[in-house]
């Protein structure tokens, strides 16, 4: 029992932002023209599915009190690879998503070598990476087009056994493939310890700068994992800046709503994904309300604004006037 | 001893930080089975020592041995690889994760290559048991934890280790004397075991009841080693300071109890660190804070500066409700306030800035001219802030950061002087710094309390405070245990009521 | 602890860091100009190095105000549509109110970039909230009220004669006004910083702000007036970009978020805060514009322009001192 009380305690974050999706969920769905039906799941989950993966890249660097600002790069890096290798037959198609997901963990790598080896701060490094890894994406595809197997894409976006949308088991399978091992890993482990507190972590034998690699790298692969998933979607790919811009902002904020300390040490990549979904229903609320769509921008930045502003009630707690300044 | 072969062994190791040695062709030698005490005053090179034992900093010169073997320790890891564990004075333990966590944080038990949780659970509760810390919860996170139970669960992480040689590194600071207890027959018992044990200490009653050799350093050089029993604790002292302890502190005036009162502090209590303090300071008074560390000094100070939000109690300054609301307040007191903090490396200076502009940066506003600062004004203030209070600059524009200790010190007061304080509150200043600038100290506080400056002094040294302080009051567990005065005022009642041992001030 | 593992003699490196990324900022300089005259005389005409300033001019003022911020250990990501907020704002007023419209045109524009920087200077003092987080919320909040505005009310887009005056004009000496601009906002920066008590704090919360806090400075109000500083800059040089362009439109700060901050850095400003000079970031400026001057020259796509220009930062910040970097 007391065990309990303690994970619960552990994981009010997630669960807050949970709860926060299934009741804007519910509102969601009975304000649906439709109501739920697997084709309306399906769409939902299909956008949902891409900010969740990018927000879970998001998660890793900041768990170790760092920031990727490149991931939007990466997942548009992803697109437009895709759009030109994951082509022809269906084993030429897994073989380029091989290639593009190599390549999004060759980028995430990149950056965190730039940052444990050329000791720079992570948010110039990825500012400056960005702009290098979206120079690539233009170069690959310097205008919008492309294709992409469709068969894997078909499958990918479509449903399983006519219900479950497919988007929704590789967003689990990446949960128990990627995110459950590593949590449970000593590296993933070490993540947490060094956003928690790098000196200690440090004096206690934590591998500081491997921790940091992995963060990043698996970053990299994560945000890949979204381009692919982008791909997909669309059947063709995009170097575009403000998407690319978009999905960055989104997934720190998707980061913060699911409980994730920006401060490090504290949070999980699952609260990001609810953070996520809380994020992309707030966007299909609008549209069910008819907002206008002249507003929806303004509102969301609002959101947005909101939601990171949540961290502030740190503050309240802080009694120490020192302590703010830590 | 010399049967058993050495677990640590040191030749000639030296360590220089820029030009200063802090470690001078020191030879060392620690054997299994044995509690090896470390003494020295505050930067006499204990705990350099130490880091290059625990390989957190690498030797300058000198070879290190551990079991005979010769290693050249890259970082803490291969320290512990070797045998070599240590529990650091400041802690090493991460706040946001769990005790079960970071009592495996390094190896923790794998299935399928990953943690087990539930192994690494169990593993906690066994460790927690073994130090007597049963009611700390395996799943608590540590930031939860008061004080004392962290540094429980930091000793209970380093025995997790299984270390040949343990280094307690003032590992008892903050801990209730039902835990001392414990962990001194933890020691006791890793010493039948065969384990090593050096341990830092400031607490001379410790040592005597533990150590079964000790090493006295002073300036970062190895005075003696010897056996228990050999050298008497005044004997030992003098090792440690190479002095006469009486001679140096300023002679104390005649009580002043006509002066005015001017600051008077009621029932001043915040969360459990402070409880119901009432304290009155004369001008021209120095009042002393003693107690062991960690007791709620430090806090006290910081409530009276106004840094501490949600303090209870009233405060009067010069006889004038004064409110609590911040340093710049503060300063603007009926008697202005200066507070020299404790840590001046990130709370006192700004290192990379030059003398002028540290100096200088409290009493800004008194520089202006137009829109811009009178830099002729400002200069020929610092100038004259550098010659009272001696201290040594070769270059106004230089970093802060090029000048040693003492001077660094004197630079935190000289800011705080020029603002002109009717009061001043001084947190442990004479930490780190050589013994001629604490002289200095001593004198400079003495004559500003002539001129009628009252001052609030807290300091981890007895000797200090007896020597420097008109009264002492003695902090324990948050609250003033006891106030010293005059005849009173030893070393004898300041360590006692310290450590809570006189029965009628037995408060918690 | 982490003190120790540093050596003390660690300063004048320090000092000498910052020297020499000045040092290595203006041989780059000067290497991108002979370079270029290798390919083009042009490139050492004074009617090119006239247009060059000029150009830098835009990117300066927003520099300057980026630094501000930089300087006490913080960024402002919402520099991209405070940009446009100025530009879109000077151009609005000065359709809706006619001739006084004219004239209040660039102050409201400027106005308007403060009134951002205040908002970032109280979510980042009171909030405590990363300003990097802060900011970009910021950012989204504008863009929004931005599409709302343009969408909304159909605005005046073009800007007044003013606007183009002070963008394009040269009526001294054939100097560009912009640039004389530049030096005016410039001089006042170097005033702030090196000889007004606010620029003395603006350093000290920068290095370390509980120190600050401790000495009496009002350290909530020093990261409020940077934010203020630096959202006016930027919507200062909205006004000018748009008169330059002789309209504003959407997205059009867009392209000056990355080279603000990497001019800033690149001339020497230590990114976490508490060191770095103007001279740097006047240098810093210079280098980025030409860089993107010469790419252009040579008609390097923009795919080719993207990466170079991430790897050049990357390079030059890799080549000063690394480590300073992470005091923390």
């Amino acid at each position: 029992m007391n065990d309990l009380r303690h994970r619960i305690h552990h994981n009010g974050g997630l669960l807050a932002a949970i709860a926060l999706f299934i009741v804007m969920f519910i509102i969601y769905i009975s304000n649906h023209p439709v109501g739920l039906t697997a084709a309306v799941a399906t769409t939902a989950t299909n956008k949902a599915v891409l900010l969740a993966l990018v927000a879970m890249a998001q998660t890793l660097p900041v768990l170790t009190r760092g920031l990727d600002l490149s991931v939007g790069m990466v997942f548009i890096l992803a697109n437009c690879l895709a759009s030109v290798f994951v082509v022809g037959t269906i084993g030429e198609g897994l073989l380029g998503i091989v290639l593009v997901l190599g390549a999004g963990a060759l980028a995430g790598f990149i950056n965190g070598a730039i940052i444990v080896w050329g000791r720079l701060q992570p948010i110039i490094t990825t500012l400056a990476t960005g702009a290098v890894y979206y120079g690539i994406a233009l170069y690959v595809r310097p205008g919008p087009g492309g294709d992409v197997q469709s068969d894997i894409a078909d499958l990918a976006t479509g449903q399983l056994f006519g219900v479950v949308p497919a988007a929704l088991v590789v967003l689990l399978a990446t949960v128990l493939i990627v995110w459950l091992p590593y949590r449970h890993s000593v590296l993933g482990r070490a993540a947490y310890a060094v956003g928690s507190n790098e000196q200690a972590a440090y004096m206690s034998g934590v591998p500081v700068q491997r921790a940091k690699l992995l963060a990043y790298t698996l970053a990299g692969l994560l945000a890949a994992i979204g381009g692919l998933m982008l791909t997909f979607n669309t059947y063709s790919g995009e170097a575009s800046s403000p998407i690319a811009g978009t999905y960055t902002l989104n997934s720190i904020a998707a980061v913060v709503i699911g409980g994730t300390s920006l401060f490090g040490g504290w949070g999980s990549a699952i609260g990001s994904i609810f953070g996520a979904f809380v994020l992309r229903t707030i966007e299909d609320l609008l549209f069910v309300f008819d907002l206008d769509p002249l507003w929806q921008p303004l509102f969301q930045g609002v959101v947005l604004l909101a939601a990171v502003s949540l961290g502030a009630v740190r503050v309240l707690r802080i009694r120490n006037r020192l302590e703010l300044f830590a | 001893m010399s049967d058993t072969a050495p677990i640590l062994e040191m030749k000639h190791v030296s360590k220089r930080y820029g030009g200063i040695a802090a470690l001078n062709d020191v030879d060392f030698v620690a054997y299994p089975g044995q509690i090896h005490a470390v003494l020295g005053e505050n930067g006499a090179g204990k705990s350099t020592l130490i880091k290059i034992a625990a390989g957190v900093t690498d030797p300058s010169d000198g070879e290190l041995f551990v079991e005979g073997r010769r290693v050249n320790f890259r970082n803490p890891v291969e320290a512990m690889a070797a045998g070599v564990v240590c529990v650091f004075q400041e802690l090493s333990l991460l706040p946001d994760m769990t005790v079960a966590d970071n009592l495996s944080i390094v190896s923790p038990p794998l299935r399928g290559g990953l943690i087990d949780s539930a192994g690494q659970r169990q593993r906690a509760r066994e460790l927690l048991a073994m130090i007597g810390c049963e009611d700390v919860h395996p799943l608590e996170l540590v930031r939860d934890l008061p004080l004392s139970r962290r540094q429980m669960v930091e000793i209970a992480k380093a025995l997790g280790k299984r270390p040949k040689l343990l280094i307690l590194d003032e590992a008892t600071s903050a801990l209730t004397a039902a835990d001392v207890e414990r962990v001194y027959a933890i020691i006791r018992k890793l010493r039948s075991d065969g384990t090593g044990i050096l341990y830092v200490s400031h607490r001379m009653h410790e040592i005597e009841a533990l150590a079964d050799v000790a090493t006295v350093f002073r300036n970062g050089r190895r005075i003696e080693t010897f056996k228990k029993g050999e050298r008497s604790v005044s004997a030992i002292v003098q090792m440690m300071i190479g002095r006469e302890l009486t001679h140096h502190y300023p002679d104390k005036p005649a009580p002043k109890p006509m002066e005015p009162v001017a600051l008077s502090a009621k029932n001043l209590s915040w969360g459990t660190q402070l409880r119901d303090i009432s304290l009155d300071i004369r001008k021209g008074e120095i009042v002393g804070l003693g107690g062991l560390d960690g007791q709620g000094q430090r806090s006290l100070l910081l409530a009276l500066f106004g840094v501490l939000k949600g303090v209870t109690g009233t405060v009067e300054i010069m006889g004038k409700p004064h409110r609590l609301s911040g340093p710049r307040s503060a300063m603007r007191a009926a008697l202005p306030v200066a507070l020299i903090p404790e840590d001046r490396k990130t709370e006192g200076l700004m290192l990379p800035m030059n003398i002028r502009d540290n100096i200088s940066l409290a009493s800004l506003s008194r520089f202006k001219r137009g829109l811009g600062l009178d830099g002729s004004k400002e200069h020929s203030a610092v100038e004259k802030m550098i010659d009272s209070l001696k201290i040594k600059v070769a270059d106004l524009a230089a970093a802060v950061s090029t000048l040693s200790g003492g001077n660094q010190q004197k630079v935190v007061l000289a800011k705080w002087l020029m603002t002109g304080p009717g009061i001043i509150l001084l947190n442990d200043p004479t930490r780190g710094i050589d013994v001629g600038t604490k002289q200095e100290v001593y004198q400079l506080l003495r004559d500003l309390a002539d001129k009628g400056v009252a001052i609030l002094f807290y300091s981890t040294d007895y000797a200090e405070l007896i020597g420097c302080c008109d009264r002492v009051l003695v902090m324990y567990n948050g609250g003033i245990a006891r106030e010293l005065e005059g005849q009173h005022l030893n070393e004898r009642t300041i360590i006692e009521t310290a450590l809570n041992v006189d029965d009628k001030e037995q408060a918690a | 602890m982490s003190e120790s593992k540093t050596p003390a003699n660690a300063i004048p490196v320090l000092r000498f860091a910052v020297d020499r990324s000045l040092v290595i900022a203006f041989g780059c300089i000067i290497l991108m100009l002979l370079g270029g005259a290798l390919y083009s005389r042009e490139f050492l005409s004074p009617e090119y190095l006239l247009q060059q300033l000029q150009i830098s001019a835009f990117l300066g003022i927003i520099a300057s105000g980026a630094m501000m911020v930089i300087l006490i250990g913080h960024i402002d990501l919402s520099i991209p549509w405070t940009v446009t907020l100025g530009a879109m704002m000077a151009t609005a007023v000065a359709g809706w109110y006619g001739e006084t419209g004219n004239v209040l045109a660039i102050p409201v524009g400027v106005l308007c970039g403060a009134m951002v920087g205040l908002l970032n200077g109280l979510g980042v003092a009171y909030l405590r909230l990363p300003s990097m987080i802060f900011t970009l919320g910021m950012n989204a909040v504008v863009q929004g009220l931005m599409v709302l505005h343009t969408g909304g009310f159909a605005p005046q887009d073009h800007a007044t004669e003013a606007m183009h005056f002070l963008a394009v004009g040269r009526p001294i000496l054939g100097i560009p006004n912009a640039l004389l601009i530049w030096i005016v906002v410039g001089a006042i920066t170097i005033f702030l910083l090196t000889r007004t008590a606010f620029g003395r704090r603006v350093y000290a919360v920068g290095n370390r702000e509980a120190a600050a806090y401790l000495s009496g400075v009002n350290t909530n109000a020093v990261i409020i007036g940077c934010f203020i500083l630096s959202g006016a800059a930027a919507a200062f040089a909205g006004v000018l970009l748009a008169g330059y362009s002789t309209k504003a439109y959407q997205a059009m700060g867009d392209p000056y978020l990355l080279p603000a901050i990497a001019a800033v850095v690149l001339g020497g400003t230590n990114i976490l805060g508490g060191r770095g000079n103007y001279l740097g970031t006047i240098a810093g400026v210079v280098l980025i514009t030409l860089l993107q001057s010469i790419l252009a020259v040579m008609q390097m796509p923009e795919a080719g322009r993207q990466i170079i220009y991430g790897l050049v930062i990357l390079v030059m910040l890799l080549a000063y001192g690394r480590g300073e970097i992470d005091r923390k």
